[in-house]
């Protein structure tokens, strides 16, 4: 073999197996997903967008009081699940069970009182007259369209997440999972909520009552 | 079995039936389900494209199913039918998930994909989005009318705007939104493996080009399939729940008001190209990579320009993100909005053409052997290269004033984006066959099958360019009506004569793929003498490909005509030390 092909011989530094990021393959797949779905959102959250500026009769219905505070409670249920998340996935990696367990518990509590919450808040609308087809206020049809579609497939996420999160926390309870499940259970739940942060201003502040 | 450091997945070989051939773990066997789901698909597909052109040259022609002839809606049920099942179950499914599935691992030494049961959750999720789209032919209505394009408003308002926008338009979004979530599936599945399991000393740099092409493809899947989805719900909303997303007011049709307001068709359109313009490079770019494969292989020369075709195919897969509107061009787009998608789109000409000359350059001057595999790899580029050139017609927004909507379009994607794809899929087909069935195909029946085909889709899709450029519209299910359409019917005769050949010359491949199945040759392990790691394994491979002995890698994939050594190859696989010189 000739020095022309000297890089033929180089070693590679890559030793192979090992995970490029530091990360392993579910987290990497888990972050995949999150990107994956961010663009569903994202797209989501651009129709929203374009019917808004496209439509100048967008209603505004919602006033300060209840509706605002109403949907902040819900906005701070759900970011203080996050904040027991993230002491769950903490305790995970200390490996204390019983503690994981807790907190995730406390999560699935946050995501349900949320999703509660949520469903009390639809049934106010529905029974004030909004549909996605029509609403009471006048102006363009697209609200209700846009608001079921869009906090219904969010709701249907933290729905999901909350099932996920019994999952992983009873298969760590009983050591069938290790603390990166955890984590990575984690990383869909902080993502549910990072679409909340976009949702609740779009939707909810561009639309206050005044 | 024993697993090397990091693997993060092993699993016994099933024994079961069904464990083994239906719900298998295996990545193999899952991608040999993908190829079937393909095949049979491709079969549905080209049946109905035959059925169209019988209607264009003789539109009163009765056939079984078609007492009255075919109607004007049944043609145009056959137009979307064709269209979907060919894009979705054969060009996105064949080469990235049926060959990548089977090829992937292997080629990077692992056991297996990163996540076996999202595996087969992925192909179980497609198969069930193939049979509700086939599902749609037989519900009350048919099938959908709208293209695969699926355009509002006349796909979100129902029956009312034909027979087959009913239920079975509904089915076709359903079948979509699945396909969407087995793609996704798919896509994390590809690029989770590709990153974390490759073997020691297999650098992305050192990757086989097809790996590249995989990896590429997944990203770009990842990134297109959720914004269809997003589509999909929209529209389904639209069609079940009373929503108007897509649907602007005081829309009359067929004489009655639809009492929806305020959406927008146009948004939808763009929705459907963001995706879809990136979709026509998922179904091509895993043939890119097995063209420079196969050119390199049967060319005994290290492939020109190794990085510039990485970085060509990652250039044309961001580009691809940012030019979907030249789709829409005629959409009533501000003319500054349409200059800027006319220059990104010709702009992917540059990264398309390094990937052309560099195949020219890997041909040149070498010892080329003219297997059955390299003749359809070169098929592929001849094609790529004639779909290609009228992609700069079409990119510019005054021309496709005038060439929108007519056969010039459907010649300039059918030849780049079905048949090169497809070609692709056979390059795949021959090349890799002795490794999955332990046997060779026929070489001359293989030659054969090759010269009918590319002599077939010219002869099918270069008289297509002359009656766009003479302005025959497509979608129209004939040409009574208007005069300066009827004078181009001797075209349509001849295009409906060469398009039976050459689906009869399929069944020769056909015939082959079966045969050699059980009687072919028997395959030694690296017919081809080829570099890569999936001829250092046994045909057809064990259940755990390496048998737990994950090979190292000590060079690039493309160590032919290496000077001062006995053989025109070097394996990647082997040993510097066991080289033999010569």
């Amino acid at each position: 073999m000739t020095d022309s092909h000297a890089d033929v011989l180089r070693e590679s530094s890559w030793t192979g197996g090992a995970h490029p990021f530091g990360i392993g393959s579910k987290k990497l797949g888990m972050w995949l997903f999150i990107v994956s779905d961010t663009l569903t959102f994202a797209a989501l959250l651009l129709v929203y967008s374009y019917s808004r500026l496209a439509n100048p009769n967008w209603p505004r219905p919602f006033p300060i009081v209840p509706a605002i505070i109403f949907s902040t409670i819900m906005t701070v249920v759900l970011l203080g699940s996050s904040l027991t998340m993230v002491m769950g996935v903490a305790a995970a990696h200390r490996g204390n069970r019983s503690a994981t367990v807790k907190w995730m518990l406390a999560t699935m509590l946050g995501g349900a009182i949320f999703c509660g919450l949520h469903a009390t808040e639809w049934m106010h609308l529905i029974h004030e007259g909004l549909t996605p087809f029509a609403n009471p206020w006048g102006g363009s049809p697209l609200f209700g369209a846009t608001f079921f579609g869009i906090t219904g497939l969010h709701m249907t996420h933290v729905a999901i997440g909350v099932i996920y999160l019994g999952i992983v926390a009873t298969g760590f309870g009983r050591g069938k999972f290790s603390a990166e499940d955890v984590e990575v259970s984690g990383l869909y739940w902080h993502f549910v909520d990072l679409v909340w942060m976009f949702v609740f201003p779009m939707i909810y502040l561009m639309s206050v009552k005044y | 079995m024993t697993t090397h450091a990091g693997a993060v997945h092993v699993h016994e070989a099933p024994t079961g039936f069904f464990r083994k051939y239906i719900f298998s773990l295996d990545h193999k066997v899952i991608g040999k389900q993908y190829i079937s789901l393909a095949l049979f698909s491709a079969f549905v597909g080209m049946f109905l494209s035959l059925l169209m052109r019988l209607r264009l040259a003789w539109p009163a022609m009765k056939l079984p199913f078609f007492p009255d002839g075919i109607l004007p809606e049944q043609y145009l049920a056959l137009v979307t039918m064709h269209g979907t099942i060919m894009v979705f179950m054969v060009l996105t499914t064949a080469p990235q998930s049926g060959f990548g599935n089977y090829f992937l691992p292997i080629q990077i030494g692992a056991a297996d994909m990163a996540f076996p049961v999202l595996n087969m959750l992925s192909f179980w999720t497609t198969f069930l989005s193939m049979v509700v789209l086939m599902g749609a032919f037989f519900v009350t209505g048919g099938a959908p009318l709208g293209g695969w394009t699926v355009y509002t408003p006349l796909s979100a308002i129902g029956e009312i705007a034909g027979p087959g926008q009913g239920l079975g338009m509904t089915m076709w979004v359903i079948a979509i939104a699945l396909f969407c979530a087995a793609s996704l599936m798919g896509a994390i599945n590809f690029i989770a493996t590709t990153l974390d399991l490759r073997t020691r000393g297999l650098s992305l740099m050192r990757m086989p080009l097809t790996a590249w092409s995989w990896f590429i493809t997944a990203v770009i899947s990842l990134l297109a399939f959720g914004v269809l989805l997003s589509g999909g719900i929209l529209l389904l909303l639209d069609r079940t729940a009373g929503t108007s997303f897509f649907v602007p007011g005081n829309l009359v049709v067929t004489e009655k008001l639809i009492p929806h307001k305020g959406g927008s068709p146009i948004l939808w359109q763009h929705l459907f190209w963001f995706f879809g313009h990136p979709e026509v490079y998922i179904a091509i770019l895993p043939g890119m990579g097995l063209a420079s494969h196969v050119l390199s292989t049967f060319s005994r020369k290290p492939i020109f320009g190794y990085r510039a075709m990485v970085f060509a195919m990652s250039a044309i897969a961001f580009l691809g993100f940012i030019v979907w509107g030249h789709h829409m061009f005629v959409s009533g787009m501000s003319p500054y909005v349409g200059m800027a998608f006319s220059v990104l789109t010709m702009s992917i000409g540059v990264p398309s053409a390094i990937k052309t000359f560099n195949w020219l350059g890997t041909l040149w001057g070498g010892d080329i052997k003219f297997t059955t595999p390299m003749l359809f790899a070169l098929g592929f580029v001849s094609l790529f290269v004639s779909g290609g050139l009228s992609g700069l017609f079409l990119a510019q927004t005054s021309l496709d004033q005038y060439l929108h909507d007519t056969y010039f379009v459907v010649a300039h994607f059918h030849l780049i984006m079905g048949v090169a794809a497809i070609f692709g899929i056979l390059t795949g087909t021959y090349f890799w066959f002795p490794k999955m069935f332990g046997r060779m195909m026929s070489e001359g029946l293989g030659k054969l099958h090759f010269w009918l085909s590319f002599v077939g889709v010219y002869a099918i899709f270069m008289p297509m360019h002359f009656i766009g450029l003479a302005g025959h519209p497509r979608r129209y299910a004939d040409t009574s009506g208007a005069a300066y359409l009827q004078a181009m019917d001797p075209v349509h005769y001849f295009m409906t004569v060469a398009a039976f050949i050459t689906v009869a010359a399929q069944f020769i491949f056909v015939a082959n793929f079966f045969w050699s199945m059980f009687k072919g040759k028997k395959a030694d392990i690296n017919p081809w003498q080829a570099t890569t790691l999936e001829w250092s394994i046994p045909s057809p491979p064990p259940h755990d490909n390496f048998a737990g002995q994950e090979p190292t890698v000590y060079r690039g994939a493309y160590e032919f005509a290496v000077p001062g050594v006995k053989d025109d190859y070097i394996e990647q696989h082997v040993p510097p030390e066991q080289v033999a010189k010569g």
